[in-house]
């Protein structure tokens, strides 16, 4: 009887550790995008860049300006490093100040 | 003065300027112009391919106001990284500045641009002054060329705080940074009334 069982628990192991490979070159560590604070540009203009690119509501569009006023900066996106990318590059383009990071909190 | 966007019926929007007011739009999106350069292809390539695969700059600019214009991507200007970390910010930042800033400069050039343009094509009214009609996408390259024209002049004022901003309305007339601060306080006059009418 020994015998028969004993290849089971090999087989689970094999399937654990096939996860873990498969989980090493993909680690589920998002980017975000970071619009930090400056006195220049006008809390409107900030507000419509968030709607316009992001197609936010006006209130979350608000409550994100006024993060980045108060607090300084406010995480506006979040996904791969590619679409971090697009977005950082658009905000330069309306002449906001973007950084990305990956998301380590 | 006064300047000040309203929206038109239909979409679009218009102000009334006068020739004075024209010339100093037109002379400071020519400066911006003039700081931003031309793009790659005027830079003497018949190959019009070159300027498609043409890299972009990989240092920051050493200019204060490109450097506002084409930040670094990867910086955390409240962190202190560590040495290792710092390096790589570099080069990240460095290689999103080859990607991206060609198309991000374009992009401004062509804001830039478009407000000349349709400062040359007003005709004067005659009374010294003429309205300016722009649609729905003129007023969105306005937008974005006052933003930047504002962005490049926070930068030479050197304002970089909320207190800068309020210590400027309290400049005394004699101050050289005056009519600079004077131009900039009636930019954003201008910005904020055009924002709104284009507010979705």
């Amino acid at each position: 009887m020994g015998r028969v069982t004993s290849p089971a628990p090999v087989e689970i192991e094999r399937t654990e550790s096939a996860e873990e490979v498969f989980a090493v070159p993909e680690p589920d560590v998002p980017w975000v995008t970071i619009v930090h604070n400056d006195p220049v540009n006008l809390m409107s203009y900030v507000t419509y860049v968030f709607q316009t690119y992001f197609g936010y509501s006006k209130d979350k569009a608000t409550k994100l300006m006024l993060d980045v006023h108060h607090k300084g900066r406010a995480v506006v996106s979040s996904g791969s490093r590619e679409e971090m990318e697009r977005d950082v590059q658009a905000m330069h383009g309306y002449g906001l100040w973007a950084t990305l990071q990956q998301d380590r909190k | 003065m006064p300047g000040t966007f309203e929206p038109l019926p239909g979409g679009g929007a218009a102000v009334a300027l006068d020739d004075v007011e024209i010339s100093i739009i037109r002379s400071l999106a020519v400066q911006l112009l003039e700081l931003i350069g031309p793009g790659p292809a005027e830079d003497a390539s018949d190959d019009p391919l070159a300027e498609l695969f043409a890299d972009g700059p990989s240092e920051p600019p050493s200019d204060p106001v490109l450097k506002r214009l084409f930040p670094d991507a990867y910086s955390d200007p409240e962190g202190t990284p560590q040495a290792e970390q710092a390096e790589e910010q570099r080069a990240y930042s460095s290689e999103f500045r080859r990607y991206t800033e060609n198309d991000l400069r374009t992009g401004k050039r062509e804001n830039a641009l478009a407000v000349v343009r349709s400062l040359d094509a007003l005709h004067s009214g005659g009374d010294g002054g003429a309205v300016l009609k722009l649609s729905t996408a003129e007023s969105q390259q306005w937008l974005g060329a006052l933003n930047d024209l504002r962005l490049a002049i926070g930068s030479r004022l050197d304002i970089t705080d909320e207190e800068d901003t309020d210590l400027l309305y309290r400049l005394p007339d004699e101050d050289p940074r005056k009519p600079m601060v004077m131009a900039y306080l009636w930019l954003g006059g201008l910005q904020e009334t055009l924002v709104t009418t284009l507010m979705p």
